[in-house]
């Protein structure tokens, strides 16, 4: 559990020498307790202490990595129970779910068909990363049929540790999550995961003994580990992760202290009915979601909650300044002018999208403001916008009109705007985006 | 030893509240939603489909304007259909009021829930177009006119608050008030409405809901706050049920409208368009919604079927519930 800024203080050595950077001990202690400061950086704390801190602050849901590459995810290393109070850290995994009775050909068309759902959405790439292999006979040669086809990482599903040996084999390199331990075949899957460091999986009958089999497992010398509760119902799922979460975060309790793998796939067999439930878990902690199959009609719906739900809300998400062309714009279209708050891009190039009008957007870096705040604040000034638009931008090599269009909400700028535009026609647009595509379609640029 | 679940102490209570002459309860909530193993949920939550007052021509193409072909000219035979999907409450929106469209009075208003009333005998939300001046107009002469009805009024803002406040004071109706995302904002609109003299039971919150992708974060954190405020801090004038607008948001947006023929990575139109509207209802309801505004009537088959079963407990059952195409790409 944290210690308080005092208890840290009583375990260091005391004799204020600087060497870390700060004036004395307790301004030290402050800034570990407070997360601003490395244990390393004092020279002089005792073996003993030292044991005790890192103890203390080993984080109280253990962080574990899946898979390789740009797929990799990772499970757990959550602080908190509302993303309001601080953030969540690591996005939901998505998983679908490939019985090993299909053959190679078979999966590998499902697998360049799941590479294929990608989405671009403001410098991010918006996908589902991970496959689950289940069976036994085959595990290995559909394990290996799923990378080769494609560069999604594995979750290996088998309660047949030589199963599993033989797949983790395959996928050497690739870091597979391997499961289900049970309390039935845990010593020989531990030492199956052991041997080809990779992490584990655990599958319980009910909470109870979840503690035990992370308890066993981590004993056997296995630390990273997921949890899935065995809860196969969407109440009980429900439940069990919110317990879950708590028992890490609330009761510090370390046996409860991985991350979590839900299986819509096994609540129903309806993929519409799986992507409602899946819904709940991304928004109640879930660190993997496994579904019975990928489609963009399920996929994608879910790829935007997790991107909502797994934004820091501590910091606005912005644009990079720029043009923005919509709609294969020519030199004749409108230029629009807004603000870098990537909620206002959204809706405004929604907007201008849907109304079929060519346009070129400009985005003006506003430190991640709404036009409203941005215009209050002064950053979103009529020299600077008009600056940016004139000069800056690059703009004027693309067009060969002088009008652009400035947010209603910022109409109080466009005097300034066009004493620095000199021979430009300011338009002021509507104050909401909605009323983008009329004002679009009756708008003449000068 | 066996595992205890930590639980949280909840002090405080939403409030339950009767819609429409019916007086059909929402809320009551003495813990977060769906958490019934530490605290009562007497109501789930309920679910409401949308009936605009005038035909919405391309803002219902495709799948909106498949489920409700026929009676998109005609808003009581709209919620007559709305009911028989399965609709606890229909929410009227005054669309052809907006000045920026057809700009219609508050006699047209009146005459458009007057059908509405006659074809159904659910609750019934009465929704402007969020223009404060225009909004005051048509909803104070909508309330006067269907006095005793129990309406939902809204959006009541803290710009019309009093002019539509005191209507629906005089006539015995309830009233949303929106509040731009913000726990303080929300809280200062109660205790304005309520400082009116409406009474705590009669006033729904809405938080303004942002589209699945297009800001639900803030909506989703903000209604999260506000039910921790309300529950656990016995926040009594944050104690009002939460109405969230999901249909409207989830359509508007560029994807739900993307022809799978040029988007085949999105799926299938119909189905993406339902998912997204079911996916957003979902997590919203987890964030502590009473009343989910949808549009379309497979959403609110699939968001039903998932209250009843993270309610009553049990396996999950498919039937009627949409196969979801599986789109090739090549």
């Amino acid at each position: 559990m944290a210690l308080t800024g005092i208890q840290i203080f009583k375990l260091l050595p005391g004799s204020n020498c600087k060497k870390c950077g700060s004036p004395t001990c307790l301004a030290f202690a402050m800034n570990l307790a407070s997360g601003k400061a490395e244990l390393d950086a004092c020279p002089d704390v005792k073996p003993e202490s030292r044991e005790k801190l890192s103890a203390a602050s080993a984080p109280p849901i253990r962080p574990v990595v899946v898979g390789y590459g740009d797929t990799a995810v990772k499970v757990g290393g959550e602080t908190v129970q509302f993303r309001h109070e601080k953030t969540f850290f690591n996005p939901t995994g998505l998983a679908a779910l490939i019985e090993d009775s299909k053959s190679d050909e078979e999966i590998s068309a499902l697998v360049k068909r799941y590479q294929k759902l990608q989405y671009a959405r403001v410098g991010l790439n918006l996908r589902p990363e991970l496959v689950v292999v289940k069976g036994g006979a085959r595990l290995a040669a559909a394990a290996k049929a799923v990378v080769d086809n494609s560069d999604l990482s594995v979750v290996l599903y088998s309660e047949d540790p030589a199963a599993l040996k033989a797949a983790a084999e395959a996928l050497a390199g690739k870091n597979p999550l391997i499961g289900p331990a049970t309390k039935a075949n845990f010593a020989a899957v531990a030492e199956v995961a052991v041997a080809a460091k990779v992490p584990v999986w655990l599958k319980a009958a009910n909470l109870d003994e979840v503690a035990e089999l992370t308890k066993a497992l981590s004993d056997a010398g296995v630390k990273d580990l997921v949890i899935d509760t065995g809860a196969r119902t969407p109440k009980q799922a429900l439940q069990d992760s919110i317990a879950l979460r708590r028992a890490a975060l609330v009761g510090q309790n370390r046996d409860y202290g991985y991350g979590t793998i839900a299986f819509p796939a096994e609540i129903t067999a309806n993929l519409a009915l799986q992507t409602a439930v899946a819904a709940s878990l991304i928004a109640k902690y879930a660190g993997i979601v496994v579904l019975s199959d990928f489609d963009g009609a399920t996929v994608f719906p879910l790829l935007l909650e997790r991107l909502n739900i797994f934004t820091d809300p501590q910091r606005p998400m912005t644009v990079v300044e720029g043009i923005y062309p919509i709609g294969n714009p020519d030199e004749n279209s409108p230029v629009l002018v807004t603000t870098n708050f990537s909620l206002t891009y959204f809706i405004v190039s929604g907007e201008v999208e849907g109304s079929r009008v060519p346009c070129w957007l400009l985005i003006k870096d506003s430190e991640g403001l709404s036009v409203m705040t941005a215009w209050a604040a002064g950053k979103f000034s009529g020299d600077d916008v008009g600056i940016f638009v004139g000069k800056k931008s690059g703009i004027v090599d693309k067009i060969k009109h002088k009008s652009v269009i400035i947010p209603g909400y910022a109409a109080a700028i466009m005097g300034d705007m066009e004493e620095e535009l000199s021979g430009w026609k300011v338009a002021i647009g509507p104050r909401e985006a909605a009323h983008l595509p009329k004002f679009l379609k009756e708008f003449k640029v000068a | 030893m066996a595992f205890q679940i930590n639980t949280v102490k909840y002090s405080g209570k939403i409030n339950e509240t009767p819609l429409g002459v019916k007086k059909v309860l929402v809320g009551g909530q003495g813990a977060y939603n769906f958490h019934d193993f530490e605290g009562t949920l007497p109501h789930k939550p309920k679910l409401a489909l949308q009936v605009w007052d005038m035909n919405p021509g391309e803002s219902y193409d495709g799948p909106l304007a498949e489920a409700f072909s026929g009676v998109l000219d005609d808003p009581g035979a709209w919620a007559k259909k709305a009911v028989e999907y399965g609709a606890d409450v229909i929410s009227l929106h005054l669309k052809s009021s907006d000045p920026n469209d057809n700009n219609t009075g508050p006699a047209e208003a009146v005459a458009t829930t007057r059908k509405v009333l006659e074809a159904v005998d659910v609750p019934v939300i009465v929704f402007g177009v969020d223009n404060v001046d225009k909004d005051k107009d048509t909803l104070a002469a909508v309330a006067e006119a269907f006095a005793n009805k129990h309406l939902m009024l809204g959006p009541v803002t803290d710009k019309n608050y009093k002019a539509i406040g005191a209507q629906a004071l005089a006539y015995g109706h309830s009233v949303i008030a929106r509040s731009p995302i913000d726990v303080n904002l929300a809280k200062q609109l109660n205790i304005l409405l309520m400082d009116l003299g409406i009474k705590p039971e009669n006033i729904l919150i809405d938080p303004s809901t942002g589209g699945l992708g297009y800001g639900m974060e803030y909506c989703y954190s903000v209604m999260e706050r506000i039910q921790m405020a309300a529950l656990v801090q016995q926040d009594d004038k944050l104690q009002q049920p939460i109405v969230n607008i999901v249909g409207e948001e989830i359509w508007k947006s560029k994807e739900a409208g993307q022809p799978t023929s040029e988007h085949p990575t999105l799926g299938d139109r119909v189905c993406r368009g339902v998912l997204m509207e079911v996916t957003e209802a979902v997590a919203l309801l987890s964030a502590g919604s009473s009343l989910v505004v949808l549009a379309h009537p497979a959403s609110l088959k699939l968001v039903r079927e998932y209250i009843d079963l993270v309610t009553d407990g049990g396996e999950a059952k498919a039937e009627g519930q949409p196969d979801v195409p599986i789109t090739p790409l090549a």
